[in-house]
């Protein structure tokens, strides 16, 4: 089951470039949250500083503080262990292409030493019908390659690779950006599957998408939080004149 | 022009998913739509040929310009496959005086001493040539430099791209560079001067400690390779084979270095970030994020390593110990084909002992093919069914 993430303070930079400014939120359990924004306003490094991947670029910078469940992200854990319980999807589908559909789903978990081999069978079945991909793969799971799916089946591969771990957390930074409008709809119903039993963080430019998938929506702008609200407050009625200008399309 | 501004009704629902608890409303939307031209074609185009189109008429059929250069270029292809042809061709001819005498024999033949019992494979006075110690020579110094150098090539490879500073890298690529740049002449007296005392007084001392201990040889004696008739046993000259192969190692180290690290730093960010964001440490990225992509291209630039380590002659020549035995001890005097070739090519004094020589040239040719076409082979057993796509 998911835990709630709750944000206090969290500045980020690049460099000199201050990406993030005093961001404030709670984000439920066991929902969808949307962030929405133009782009550059760091909604990606938002998500990126919630499993600690924004650190990886060496001229980054965080201060401030996360806590996912009861762990200071920052204070109490290392990346290492706070990425085994954040999983995470990228905007670009990024299978291994070496390994097989079967090998690349229990990655997440091979890498942990994890080698109970009927377990891994169970688990990567489980996750592939989780992202809605097992139909599709199951006749070929060890003999095709990650990469010779079609750019959707990938991104469902990706999603049941993160999920194989069984994440408390996900996020997702634009995860059909890269996708046609088909491979869009059966993530977007993935997320609304999955969104019962993880808590679910994901990053989207399209408008339509967060008001289908999410509960809560963020407005984010310059690197700062604008909104944060039920996404029907944001959709029909924002508090902030440039939330409403932003959804309605008259700038970003 | 900018376009001018129109209302358009954008539904925010394009698919039929089921809707969650939100419902949101139809809004309206400014949206810049382009003016359309109203220019003809007719008006912008001149009604006499301008000085460019008569230019272009004026430069008639190309026929013959494709032709000739086709022809160039196939000139250029063809002289390449000559030149193979013609040394091989010449090798073969040149050789058969000796290919005569000896056949096949000349290539494996232990030959033995039918009085003194002992091994002689090459004695010019007697007339007595055959070339299985440079084969021997020539593979397993090569073999103790890929052991040495394909370790300390990858490691410093993975250290340059994934986690030296950047400040760092250019200058530490670079020196690795530069081992390449050093004559192979400057590396044999180098080798003859520090590496050759160094490995007798300091490093072969110990490895034989280790290697003939009595541990050693009661654990692992059955494997042949401990003790005083294994892989570090005889006498401790400096010369030989192990310091061929750490000669050749330090030639083949920037080769395979330089490779590997542009091989590595070619996979793509987004390979690291799917390790990373699976929880992995830094050598679990670099295992199932860096290397398992690069793999292919390392094996390829080991085998461009072993190339050049089999054709290496002036550094081999110098500190190999040019003697044709067989031992199986690395620390044991040895010869290789390029080494006996260039110290022998002068004073052959007769034909068959010039033509044994260049025989030996033939073989090096051949292993040298052989050897490319099992790396290929090994290429394409990895490559075999794995598409090569990265996203």
């Amino acid at each position: 089951m998911g835990v709630g993430i709750e944000v206090t303070n969290l500045n980020a930079w690049y460099g000199t470039n201050h990406t993030l400014q005093d961001i404030q939120l709670h984000i439920p359990a066991n929902h969808a949250t949307a962030l929405i924004g133009p782009s550059g306003c760091g909604k990606s490094t938002f998500v990126r500083c919630l499993n600690r991947m924004h650190e990886t670029n060496p001229i980054a910078r965080v201060t401030g503080s996360v806590r996912i469940g009861d762990i200071d992200i920052y204070q109490d854990a290392s990346p290492v262990e706070i990425r085994r319980r954040v999983g995470m999807v990228f905007q670009r589908p990024n299978p291994f292409p070496t390994m097989s559909i079967y090998d690349n789903v229990a990655s997440g978990l091979k890498l942990n030493g994890y080698s109970n081999k009927k377990h891994l069978d169970e688990i990567v079945e489980r996750s592939l019908r989780n992202s809605a991909l097992w139909d599709e793969v199951k006749d070929d799971l060890k003999k095709k390659s990650g990469a010779s799916l079609s750019g959707g089946q990938q991104q469902r591969m990706c999603i049941a690779r993160a999920l194989a771990v069984d994440p408390e957390v996900l996020l997702m930074d634009e995860p059909a950006s890269a996708l046609d409008p088909v491979s869009t709809s059966k993530i977007e119903d993935l997320i609304f599957e999955l969104k019962s039993q993880y808590t679910i963080v994901i990053v989207t430019h399209n408008m339509q998408q967060a008001a289908r998938v999410a509960e809560k929506t963020g407005f984010f702008l310059n690197g700062r939080m604008v909104e944060f609200d039920s996404t029907h407050k944001i959709f029909t009625n924002p508090s902030d004149k440039r939330t409403e200008d932003y959804i309605t399309g008259r700038f970003g | 022009m900018p376009g001018s501004l129109k209302k358009v009704i954008v539904p925010l629902s394009e698919t039929n998913i089921p809707r969650p608890d939100v419902s949101i409303e139809m809004r309206t939307m400014e949206v810049a739509l382009p003016e359309e031209t109203t220019t003809s074609p007719e008006q912008t185009r001149p009604v006499e040929a301008s000085v460019v189109r008569k230019y272009l008429l004026s430069r008639g059929n190309s026929a013959i310009a494709d032709k000739s250069f086709k022809a160039l270029m196939a000139i250029c292809a063809a002289s390449i496959f000559g030149i193979v042809v013609l040394i091989a061709s010449e090798l073969v001819i040149s050789s058969q005086l000796s290919w005569h005498k000896f056949g096949l024999e000349f290539f494996y033949k232990l030959n033995v001493d039918p009085d003194t019992h002992l091994p002689t494979f090459w004695d010019p006075v007697a007339g007595t040539f055959y070339a299985l110690p440079f084969l021997y020579g020539t593979l397993v110094s090569s073999l103790v430099a890929l052991v040495i150098a394909v370790p300390l090539a990858v490691g410093s490879a993975i250290f340059l791209t994934e986690m030296c500073p950047k400040l760092l890298r250019g200058p530490l690529a670079f020196v690795t560079e530069l081992l390449a740049a050093i004559p192979s002449v400057v590396y044999g007296l180098w080798a003859v001067f520090v590496l050759v005392p160094l490995l007798r007084e300091h490093i072969n001392p110990v490895l034989m400690s280790i290697f003939n201990s009595e541990i050693a040889v009661k654990t692992l004696g059955w494997t042949g390779l401990v003790g005083e008739t294994g892989l570090f046993g005889g006498v401790n000259y400096g010369l030989g084979m192990l310091a061929a192969g750490v000669i050749l190692a330090v030639m083949i180290l920037p080769i395979i270095s330089s490779l590997t690290r542009e091989v590595m730093s070619a996979v793509p960010h987004s390979q690291r970030e799917a390790a990373l964001a699976l929880g992995a440490t830094r050598w679990e990225m670099i295992r199932m994020g860096v290397l398992r992509n690069a793999r292919i291209g390392i094996v390829g630039s080991i085998i461009l390593g072993l190339g050049r380590a089999l054709g290496e002659t002036m550094a081999v020549a110098m500190v190999i110990g040019n003697r044709p035995e067989i031992s199986k001890s690395l620390l044991s005097l040895g010869h290789s084909m390029s080494a006996v070739i260039a110290n022998e090519f002068s004073e052959a004094s007769d034909n068959l002992y010039l033509s044994a020589l260049i025989e030996i040239g033939l073989a090096l040719f051949v292993v040298t093919i052989i050897v490319n076409a099992l790396a290929r082979f090994l290429v394409w057993m990895v490559t075999r069914g794995v598409p090569a796509r990265v996203n």
